[in-house]
């Protein structure tokens, strides 16, 4: 995949020729192509017509190019952060175009609106959505590829394309005697009127032969080497490298900064201020961090300097009282509930949580008069697009958003913050600049999971049944500032997810949000946004309910599952997996949860052993998921293993805390990931089905830390209504 | 200062200050991208390297420090055979995920193997706990590392 390393130069030099060629021709080209279009997926843009006529490259679609020499390029829309994207979307269009994974380049979709994530609505790799968005699209992609180049053979041969066949980059006669490559034919393809997606057949799900499999990832060897490029390894002809040092406080600016002494570091070139932010220009980053510090910033606050957790913790508690936009409400809950046999409340809170992605945020800009270049890892290019744009004054077309692989994204980078930063940075540097944070930086000045406050009440029959269940939802709203049309009245239907519509029989419910900002905290998603903070309050409060009416956890939660075998079929494969109702030691436990999100069902369970300290071992994880049909299970265990160690990390070490405005987390040393000495093995069951594709990077994530404090819960008996984990409030007594 | 380093075999020659970590002058000054920032604080590990056979964090480590010490980075461990049967293994068990960490990680297992062919769970966890992944790869990293062990 050398190919993968050079894909930035492939598109610089593809664009800039073209670009060159028609100059003045007023024709805008193939991956030069920006701003917004409504030409539909399929559409081959005009600029492909002549790339087609100038170079014989075959290019049916957005996603594939095959050229005379027969190298094929698989244009992947969305971005590789490490959920293997590029490896899974490249098979659904492999399986249909009939050739082999290792026999394709990938190459990453410029900005366009061919390459909209149609479950999002715009361009960005997020919700686990990529599988599900695509699954359809570029099947019909590949098919539609597969048959030009067949009636391409065809035509050639004069026999009915009907007749012929195509296997791995070949098109075989009906005697299989003659054969044409998909480079021989790619000029004689590119000729041929491309027919309408709609008609274009797709090969019958029995006969896949990649779909499925455990195929090997198109980006691994690069990564084992050192090949693989990321933002952070942009390098220039002239390139600058900044350090950065934003205010501490949300709203400050810098008060004094010793440009002398910072300019006298060897390899210093330039100190930028820009009030939120002093930027120090090197020519290395070490040059650049030793002159931040010679600088001895010092700032002013501004109005968010007495920002605390408890007054934030405060505002939650008051605002949660009132009523807020209504999720759902079938039957009479209140009325339930007053006539319930008993019944149960109780308050749930979860902490504001940083991304920590081992790449730092960073951005390079090079910033001329009339264009603006970004090299950045986004999951949101044309956001990004848009913000350069506006802050520079630019036409977008004039901006051009060079994305990278990501080291590691988690909802960080479908923010743009980093590059706006970057951008008024660049601004005051002539040339190309490399702005790269430090790890304090990316931990204090992230977009945090939000803080989230929930009020539960549920009222049981006397067989212990649920007659009555609601949940208010008190937070910070995500959805209202990043895409303000998905909330109506109030309600961010992202922040109820798994909350509104719990997998279980509750005839009465009522389910409200409360958008409570906190004053000088930014939020932002965070993998599995919603549900994971919904998952842990449903399955932790519903476990109390079991608890109350006596019965086992999982047998309870399958008398209210009968309505929905899917999740059933999951709760039961996750509990005989892990062995469920076997003895164990004692203050050893197991915990179980359960979720519909992302379109997929999940069911974990968790087992922990607690000492007497209150230091918690989670010793196992068995975890069964039913995510429809899906493209590399190889690539799904991978998920729950990595999904289900990002959500159990901040179960037991997540929290950003904030005093006088300022973060008190900082590194790794106070913002704690969990290392290889604290893993549990994580088991995975994959439920094979025809069900419509699910997502799966973000359920795991969302769905163990109920599964862990319902453990904690079996082996001491006291439960975890917050988290990170409590271990002091579980020291044994005795 | 200038300061002549020997990187994977061959003298390089770089003037910066002596206290600038080696992590900046491989990235920055000669262009070798593969070893990552991660932390700077030497928490994470991403920056691992080699200096006179012993796994050092680069960017804890002043440039004036290194002296005469071979260094080795994720670009040439694939020459020792503890660094090309780990990166076999890497690929054959489907290791990575982002990859950001793996460079150091692999330099981190390539020092451990070295030391100790056969390692057990414990050796294991000792030597590779100081190298964090976020993307959460480390059951396949311990089974990577036996594969390539043959334990």
């Amino acid at each position: 995949m050398d190919e993968l390393i050079l894909r930035e130069q492939i598109v610089d030099e593809a664009a800039m020729s073209r670009r060159a060629f028609l100059q003045g021709t007023g024709l805008l080209l193939g991956f030069a192509l920006t701003g917004a279009s409504t030409e539909s997926v399929f559409a081959a843009p005009a600029s492909q017509v002549v790339e087609n006529e100038l170079t014989g490259t075959f290019a049916p679609n957005g996603f594939i190019r095959i050229n005379p020499t027969g190298a094929v390029t698989l244009v992947i829309p969305m971005i590789e952060m490490g959920q293997g994207v590029y490896t899974s979307l490249s098979m659904l269009l492999a399986e249909e175009l009939e050739v082999k994974l290792d026999q394709v380049q990938v190459q990453h979709a410029p900005n366009h609106a061919l390459y909209v994530n149609s479950i999002i609505g715009i361009q960005n790799t997020g919700g686990s959505a990529s599988v599900r968005a695509f699954w359809t699209p570029l099947r019909q992609a590949g098919a539609m590829g597969r048959n030009l180049l067949i009636a391409a053979a065809a035509k050639r041969w004069n026999v009915d394309p009907a007749t012929c066949r195509a296997k791995d980059g070949v098109v075989f006669d009906a005697s299989g005697s003659k054969h044409l490559s998909y480079g021989e034919l790619a000029s004689a393809a590119a000729k041929l009127p491309v027919p309408p997606a709609a008609i274009v057949k797709l090969k019958d799900p029995k006969d896949f032969t990649l779909i499925g499999t455990r195929a090997k990832r198109v980006d691994s060897a690069i990564k084992v080497d050192g090949r693989a490029l990321y933002g952070i390894d942009t390098r220039l002809p002239g390139m600058k490298v900044a350090a950065v040092a934003i205010s501490p406080v949300l709203g400050g600016k810098a008060k004094t900064v010793d440009e002398k002494a910072a300019l006298a570091v060897k390899g210093v070139r330039q100190v930028v201020n820009i009030d939120e932010a002093v930027a120090m220009v090197a020519d290395h980053m070490g040059a650049a961090k030793k002159g931040l510090e010679a600088a001895a910033i010092t700032w002013d606050d501004g109005p968010n300097g007495k920002v605390s957790n408890a007054d934030i913790v405060k505002q939650l508690e008051e605002e949660s009282k009132k009523p807020g936009a209504v999720a759902r409400n079938v039957g009479d809950a209140g009325k339930s509930l007053a006539e319930a046999a008993q019944r149960v409340d109780a308050v749930y809170q979860v902490p504001f949580l940083a991304h920590a992605a081992m790449e730092p945020m960073n951005c390079t800009v090079h910033l001329q008069k009339d264009r603006c270049d970004i090299w950045v890892g986004t999951q949101a290019p044309t956001i990004t697009q848009s913000l350069v744009a506006e802050l520079t004054g630019l036409p977008k077309d004039a901006v051009t958003i060079h994305n990278h692989l990501i080291g590691g994204g988690f909802g960080r980078r479908l923010e743009a913050d980093g590059t706006v930063l970057a951008v008024k940075i660049a601004k005051h540097v002539d040339g190309p600049v490399k702005v790269i944070w430090s790890r304090e930086e990316d931990i204090q000045h992230d977009m945090y999971r939000p803080y989230y406050l929930d009020r539960l009440s549920a009222g049981l029959d006397a067989a212990g049944k649920p007659v009555a269940w609601t949940h208010r939802i008190a937070g910070s709203s995500v959805m209202a500032r990043y895409y303000p049309p998905y909330v109506k009245d109030g309600l961010d239907p992202d922040a109820v997810e798994a909350a509104a519509e719990p997998p279980y029989a509750l005839p009465n419910i009522h389910v409200d949000f409360v958008r409570v900002e906190p004053p000088g905290v930014r939020t932002s998603w965070w993998r599995g946004v919603g549900p994971t903070h919904n998952v842990f309050v449903v399955e932790s409060f519903i476990d109390e309910l079991a608890h109350a009416a006596k019965q086992d956890p999982v047998a309870y939660r399958k008398g209210l599952l009968g309505h929905n075998p899917r999740a059933l079929a999951v709760l039961s494969l996750a509990a005989e997996k892990a062995g469920w109702g076997s003895p164990l030691p004692v203050r050893h436990g197991r915990g179980i949860s359960v979720q519909f999100a992302y379109g997929s069902y999940t069911s974990q369970v968790a087992e922990v052993e607690v000492a007497a300290d209150g230091s918690v071992k989670v010793k196992r994880i068995v975890c069964a998921i039913d995510c429809g049909m899906y493209v590399n299970p190889d690539t799904i265990e991978a998920q729950v293993q990595g999904g289900t160690l990002f959500g159990l990390t901040a179960a037991l070490h997540g929290s950003i805390t904030f005093k006088d405005g300022r973060v008190e987390q900082n590194n790794f040393d106070s913002y704690l990931p969990m290392r290889i000495d604290e893993v549990p093995v994580v088991e995975t069951h994959l439920i094979k089905n025809a069900e419509a594709p699910g997502g799966v990077g973000e359920a795991p994530t969302a769905i163990v830390g109920a599964a862990v404090t319902n453990a904690i819960f079996a082996a001491t008996g006291k439960r975890l209504r917050s988290l990170p984990i409590d271990t002091n409030s579980l020291k044994s007594s005795s | 200062m200038a300061f002549t380093l020997k990187i994977n075999g061959t003298p390089h020659e770089v003037d910066v200050d002596g206290d600038i970590p080696l992590l900046w002058v491989l990235r920055d000054v000669l262009g070798m991208t593969g070893t990552k920032f991660g932390c700077g604080q030497a928490l994470c590990g991403a920056c691992t390297v080699h200096v006179g056979g012993q796994p050092v964090r680069s960017c804890q480590t002043p440039v004036d420090s290194v002296g005469d010490s071979a260094v080795t980075t994720i670009e040439a461990i694939g020459q020792a055979p503890q660094g090309a049967a780990l990166q076999k293994a890497w690929l054959e068990l489907e290791v990575v995920q982002c990859g950001y960490c793996q460079s150091g990680q692999i330099m981190s297992a390539a020092a451990l193997l070295k030391d100790t062919p056969k390692p057990t769970d414990n050796d294991i966890d000792a030597a590779m706990s100081g190298n964090v992944c976020r993307c959460g790869t480390y059951q396949r990293i311990r089974a990577a590392i036996k594969h390539a062990a043959g334990v």
